[in-house]
C-alpha cells in the first residue's frame, strides 16, 4: 500500500495559525522547541501571542495555566517526553486539578524519535497523561487528523495532552473526515479480527489487514485516536462481532492503549487479546524504520499476533 | 474602585487578630492543619484583602480584578478565614475545614472554592501561574496586580527560579511577589534544611526589584506594597520577615506547629491570648 507522507508537526503549525486568525484568546508557549514543534508559523504570525518559555518545561506548564486562569485558550508545546514526564507534577497539580483551558501538543513521541535514543523516546506518556483526571488524550494517526484535533480541542474547554510523532507518517485520513473528540473510526470492516491502531501504528494495521486478506481472513481496523475519552461501544462491537482482539501501539504496553482496551473489555465483552507495542524495555539510537522492526512494532508484527489470538478464539 | 473595606492601621491589626482567632479555631476542628504558615502571613494576607487588593465576591470571576495566588498552599487555613471575612462564603463554614464534602480543602482548590483563584500545594508553582495571569492581564490591556504569597522553604523548588527568570524576561512589573520569610521549614530552619541567604539578592540578580519588610506589622507592609505597585519594568518581590507562629507565644518560631493541631488546652490558651473567647 502507498500513501502519501505528511509531517504531523506542520499540520499542528498550520492549525495553530489558523485558531490564531480567528480567535483572539489563543495564545501559545514552546520551551525551546518552537522550530521542531512548528509552534515557530504561529510565532511567526502573531508574535505578540507567543511566548517561548527557554528550557523550562516545569514553569512553562504553570504559566500556561496562570495565561488560561486570565481567560485565555493556551497552547503549551514541547516533545513529549519531556512536556508528560519532566513537568508531570504541573500538569497534574496546576492544570488538571483546577480544570484549566491548556492544550498540551507534543511532538517526538514514541520511539520513531529515532537517533536521539531512550532518553528522548517516551513510551509512557500515554499512561502518564491518561491517568491524570479532567484530562482529553488524543493521538492522531497522521498529518490531516492531526490538524482537525487540534482544532477539535480548541473547541472545548479543559485540559487535553494531543501527541505526535517526529516523523512524516502516510497520510490515511482525508480532510472530507470529521473529528469527533472520544470517537474511534473503522478504516477497513472485517469480521475475523479487530485490530486497533493508535498514532502512527494504524498504518501497520492496515497493512497488517491487507496481508491477512491473502490468507482468507477478514480484518477490522479502527483508528483509535481519542485514547479518553475511550469509545468503549466501538470497541465492544468490534469484540462482539469480531471475537479477537489486537491492539497496537508505539507505546509501553504496560499501562497503555492495549491495556486500557483489556480493562474496557474485560468489563463488558472479554475476547482473547494480544498486545503490540513496546515490551517494557527502553529503545536505542537507529532509524525509526529499524526500530520499529527490532522492537516488534512492524506490519508483520500485527499480522503475527493477530494470527495467535485468533487460535485462541472460541 | 471597588474595595471591600477601606481600614487604619490599628483596624486592620484587629482584622488580622480576627483572622487569626478563625485559623486557630479552624485547625482545631479538624485536627490537623498548618497553623505556623498561616500566623506568620496574618498580616501581609489582611492588608492585601482588606486594604490593597480590588476585589470583591461580586466580582470573582471577572478577569478585571486584582490577583491572589496561594504558592504556599498549606496557609490555606489564613486564606479562607480572609476569603469568607469578605463575604465569599460565610464564615460558619470555616469550621468545615478538612471535612468530607467540605468546599474546604486542605490545600486550596479554585474548583472547590468560591474566591480561591488558583489551586495550589505542590509548592513552588504558584508564581508561575501568577506570571501566566500577569502576562494575560497585559494582553488585555488590564492595569492591575497579581499577588503571589510564596513560602521561604519553598525558595528551593527549581520552579521558582524559573519563573523568577521569566517574569524578568518579559518585564511582567504586574507580578508582586511576597515571600513570607519566617525562617522555618518541616525540618528546621530553613538555613540549616537548605540556605537561602543571600535570598534578596539573588531575586536581584534574577533582575527583579527587591523589597524588604517586617511582615509582620502592617503599616509597613501597607508602605511596602504601596511601593510595590508603584513600581513599573520590572517584577517585584518583598522578602517579609516574620515570626512564624506569629500571635500564640508558644506557636511564636516554634517549628513543631508548621503542621500540627492545638490540642484542647493549647487551643484555649491560643484563643486567650489572641483576645477572643472559646
Amino acid at each position: 500500500m502507498t500513501w502519501a507522507v505528511e509531517s504531523q508537526r506542520k499540520n499542528y503549525g498550520k492549525a495553530l495559525v489558523e485558531l490564531g486568525r480567528t480567535r483572539k484568546d489563543i495564545v501559545v508557549l514552546d520551551a525551546d522547541l518552537s522550530g521542531s514543534t512548528r509552534t515557530v508559523e504561529f510565532a511567526k504570525a502573531y508574535p505578540e501571542r507567543f511566548f517561548n518559555c527557554g528550557i523550562a518545561e516545569q514553569n512553562m506548564m504553570g504559566t500556561a495555566a496562570g495565561l488560561a486562569l486570565g481567560g485565555m485558550t493556551v497552547f503549551a508545546s514541547t516533545f513529549a517526553v519531556f512536556a508528560t514526564g519532566r513537568a508531570y507534577d504541573q500538569v497534574r497539580q496546576s492544570i488538571a486539578y483546577p480544570d484549566l483551558n491548556v492544550k498540551i501538543v507534543a511532538s517526538h513521541a514514541g520511539i520513531t524519535v529515532g537517533m536521539d535514543g531512550a532518553s528522548h523516546q517516551t513510551m509512557e506518556d500515554i499512561a502518564l497523561m491518561n491517568a491524570i483526571p479532567n484530562m482529553t488524550v488524543i493521538v492522531p494517526a497522521d498529518g490531516p487528523q492531526t490538524y482537525r484535533a487540534v482544532l477539535a480541542v480548541a473547541e472545548r474547554p479543559g485540559p487535553a495532552y494531543i501527541r505526535m510523532g517526529r516523523s512524516d507518517v502516510p497520510v490515511i485520513t482525508s480532510d472530507k473526515d470529521e473529528f469527533v473528540v472520544g470517537k474511534a473510526s473503522v478504516m477497513v470492516d472485517g469480521s475475523d479480527i479487530a485490530l486497533v491502531g493508535t498514532g502512527q501504528m494504524v498504518v501497520p494495521c492496515l497493512e497488517a489487514a491487507e496481508m491477512l486478506k491473502q490468507k482468507g481472513i477478514s480484518a477490522r481496523v479502527i483508528n483509535l485516536s481519542t485514547i479518553k475519552p475511550l469509545d468503549t461501544a466501538t470497541l465492544i462491537k468490534a469484540a462482539r462481532e469480531c471475537g479477537a482482539v489486537v491492539t497496537a501501539e508505539e507505546h509501553n504496553i504496560v499501562s497503555g492503549v492495549g491495556t486500557l482496551v483489556a480493562a474496557a473489555l474485560a468489563e463488558s465483552y472479554p475476547v482473547p487479546m494480544q498486545r503490540v507495542g513496546m515490551q517494557d524495555i527502553f529503545g536505542q539510537s537507529g532509524e525509526s524504520d529499524e526500530l520499529m522492526k527490532e522492537y516488534g512494532m512492524g506490519t508483520k508484527d500485527v499480522a503475527a499476533a493477530a494470527i495467535k489470538v485468533m487460535e485462541r478464539k472460541k | 474602585m471597588n474595595f471591600p473595606e477601606q481600614k487604619g492601621v490599628h483596624e486592620l491589626e484587629a482584622k488580622a487578630n480576627l483572622l487569626r482567632r478563625h485559623v486557630i479555631r479552624m485547625i482545631h476542628a479538624a485536627g490537623s492543619g498548618h497553623p505556623g504558615g498561616s500566623l506568620s502571613a496574618a498580616d501581609i494576607v489582611t492588608a492585601l484583602f482588606f486594604k490593597v487588593m480590588d476585589h470583591s465576591p461580586e466580582n470573582v470571576d471577572s478577569v478585571d480584578r486584582d490577583h491572589f495566588i496561594l504558592s504556599k498552599g498549606h496557609a490555606a487555613p489564613i486564606y479562607y478565614a480572609a476569603l469568607a471575612e469578605c463575604g465569599y462564603f460565610p464564615v460558619d463554614e470555616l469550621v468545615t475545614l478538612r471535612k468530607l464534602h467540605s468546599r474546604l480543602q486542605g490545600h486550596p482548590s479554585r474548583v472547590k472554592t468560591k474566591g480561591v483563584e488558583m489551586s495550589t500545594g505542590s509548592l513552588g508553582q504558584g508564581l508561575s501561574a501568577a506570571n501566566g495571569l500577569a502576562l494575560a492581564l497585559r494582553m488585555k490591556g488590564l492595569d492591575r496586580r497579581v499577588y503571589c504569597l510564596c513560602g521561604d522553604g519553598e525558595m528551593a523548588e527549581g520552579q521558582i527560579w524559573e519563573a523568577a527568570m521569566f517574569a524578568s524576561h518579559y518585564h511582567l512589573d504586574n507580578v508582586i511577589c511576597i515571600v513570607d520569610r519566617n525562617g522555618l521549614q518541616i525540618d528546621g530552619r530553613t538555613e540549616d534544611v537548605m540556605s537561602l541567604e543571600p535570598l534578596g539578592d539573588k531575586w536581584q540578580a534574577f533582575g527583579w526589584n527587591v523589597l524588604y519588610m517586617n511582615g509582620n506589622d502592617i503599616g509597613q507592609v501597607l508602605d511596602t506594597l504601596k511601593a510595590a505597585k508603584a513600581h513599573r519594568g520590572s517584577p517585584t518581590v518583598i522578602v517579609a520577615k516574620t515570626v512564624k507562629g506569629k500571635g500564640v507565644s508558644f506557636m511564636e518560631n516554634n517549628v513543631g506547629f508548621h503542621g500540627k493541631a492545638p490540642n484542647d488546652k493549647e487551643f484555649e490558651q491560643a484563643m486567650k491570648e489572641l483576645g477572643g473567647s472559646v
